[in-house]
C-alpha cells in the first residue's frame, strides 16, 4: 500500500467512528520500488494530499528522504520538491504491517501489500 | 446458464481456480478490456491528463490495466482475495484494497477524479448473509462514493441487471444517494453486444451520452422498385416464398423425413392452370 493511498483512507465506514482519519501506521515491511515520475500528476494531487499526515506517515516509517514539513510556494515549477513528493508518495510501499483506527483503535492489517479492510456484521 | 451471484457469494464463487480461469480466458480479457475503454470514454475525463480514480470491484486487475495504460494513478477495491492476489501477480500500479463495497467506499471527501466498476454492480443486489439488506447496502455504497468524489466526478458502472426491477433498484439509491445521471445502453437491439452502463454525475443535469449502436434505425427506409411483401420481423422467411419451402425441407431432413432433393424447380411460380 503506497502513502498516497494511505492518505486518503478513513476508518468512517465503521458504526462507532465519525471522522476516523489520519489511520495510524505500523509497518514491519517497507519496500522502495522506482516508479514512473509523472510530474503533471505529481502537482494535481498535492492539493489533494493532506501533507501534515503525509509528513508524519513518512516519518513514522523512515522513509521522509528530506521532505518538506510545508508545501513549498509554487510547487507546480519546483522539480526537485515534486520529485520528492513522488518518492514518498508513490515509490514508498508498505508489504506488512497494520492501519489503526484513530477513534477506535480497531487494527486493519496488511499482508502483501493489501490492507484487509473488511468489517464485522457488529461494526457496520 | 445460471447467473454467478446465484451461486455464491462474490469472494467464494472468485475462488483460486476460478480466479486463474477468469484472468486466463482471451476472451473475457477481451470483453473487460473493451467495456473498461467505454466506461473511461463515459467518464469524460479531461483530455491528456492523469487522474486519480478508483476501481470498484477490480478483481485480478483486467480493467487497472486499461487504467494504467491511458496514464491514470488508481485504487482498487475487492472482496475476494483469490482475485486480488493474481492483481499482484500481474504486478498492476495500483494499490488493492480487500474491501466489500457494501460497506461503504472508506476514503476522505473529495478523494478521486472519477470512479469506474466494470461486472461488478450486479453482486451488491444480493443478500450474501442473513444480516445483508441488499437496499441498506446499496445506499451506503452510492452515498460514500458520492463524498469521496471530487466536485464534477462522474462514476461510470458496465454491469449485468438480472431485470428491470434490480435496475430499477440501482439507480433509485444512486439518485437518493445524491447522483444525476442514468443507464447508457449499448447496442440495445442485440442480445450478445448489449451492455449497460450506469452513469452517475456529481453534479448538475447533463444529458446522458448516446448509447452505442442505436444509430442504425434512423438510416432512412430502402427503396426496392419491385412490389415485394415485407420481410416479417421474426426473421423469419415470408411463408411460401422459395426460401421458406427450402427451409422447411432443410428441417424435415433434418427430422430424418424423406424429402425431394432440391433443384431450380423447387419453389417455381406454376401457371394458373397447373
Amino acid at each position: 500500500m503506497k502513502l498516497l493511498t494511505h492518505n486518503m483512507l478513513t476508518s468512517k465506514c465503521m458504526k462507532a467512528v465519525t471522522v476516523g482519519y489520519p489511520l495510524g501506521i505500523n509497518a514491519s515491511d517497507v519496500r522502495v520500488s522506482e516508479v514512473d515520475f509523472n510530474p503533471d500528476f505529481i502537482a494535481k494531487i498535492i492539493p489533494k494530499v493532506d501533507w501534515a499526515v503525509l509528513w508524519n506517515a513518512a516519518e513514522s516509517i523512515g522513509q521522509l528522504e528530506g521532505l518538506p514539513k510545508d508545501i513549498v510556494e509554487n510547487y507546480e515549477n519546483d522539480h526537485d520538491f515534486l520529485k520528492k513528493a513522488h518518492h514518498v508518495l508513490l515509490e514508498v510501499d508498505i508489504i506488512n504491517g497494520e492501519l489503526i483506527c484513530p477513534e477506535t483503535g480497531r487494527k486493519f492489517p496488511i499482508s502483501n501489500g493489501i490492507p484487509n479492510l473488511l468489517l464485522n456484521e457488529d461494526e457496520v | 446458464m445460471s447467473r454467478p451471484e446465484h451461486l455464491a457469494p462474490p469472494e467464494i464463487f472468485y475462488n483460486e481456480e476460478e480466479a486463474r480461469k477468469y484472468t486466463h480466458n482471451s476472451r473475457i480479457i477481451d470483453v473487460q478490456m473493451q467495456m473498461s475503454e467505454r466506461a473511461l470514454e463515459l467518464l469524460l475525463l479531461p483530455e491528456d491528463q492523469p487522474c486519480y480514480l478508483l476501481d470498484i470491484g477490480c478483481g485480478s486487475g483486467l480493467s487497472g490495466s486499461v487504467l494504467d495504460e491511458q496514464g491514470h494513478v488508481w485504487v482498487g477495491m475487492d472482496i475476494s482475495t483469490a482475485m486480488l492476489d493474481i492483481a499482484l501477480e500481474r504486478e498492476v500500479e495500483g494499490d488493492v484494497l480487500l474491501t466489500d463495497m457494501g460497506q461503504g467506499c472508506p476514503f476522505r471527501a473529495g478523494a478521486f477524479d472519477g470512479a469506474v466498476s466494470i461486472s461488478a454492480l450486479q453482486w451488491l443486489c444480493n443478500a450474501d448473509k442473513k444480516s445483508h439488506k441488499p437496499v441498506q447496502r446499496l445506499y451506503k455504497f452510492f452515498s460514500s462514493l458520492y463524498a469521496c468524489l471530487s466536485r464534477a466526478a462522474r462514476a461510470v458502472f458496465q454491469f449485468y441487471p438480472e431485470n428491470s426491477e434490480q435496475m430499477e433498484l440501482v439507480t433509485a439509491q444512486a439518485m437518493k444517494a445524491g447522483f444525476y445521471g442514468g443507464v447508457v445502453v449499448d447496442y440495445p437491439n442485440s442480445t450478445k453486444a448489449k451492455k449497460f452502463f450506469l452513469v452517475l454525475m456529481t453534479g448538475g443535469n447533463v444529458p446522458l451520452p448516446k448509447g452505442l449502436g442505436t444509430e442504425e434505425e434512423m438510416q432512412g427506409v430502402s427503396y426496392i422498385s419491385k412490389r415485394e411483401h415485407v420481410r416479417q420481423a421474426r426473421g423469419k422467411s415470408l411463408k411460401k416464398s422459395r426460401n421458406w419451402i427450402l427451409e422447411k425441407k432443410e428441417r424435415r431432413r433434418r427430422q430424418m423425413k424423406e424429402v425431394r432433393a432440391d433443384s431450380k424447380y423447387t419453389g417455381r411460380k406454376r401457371s394458373g392452370r397447373f
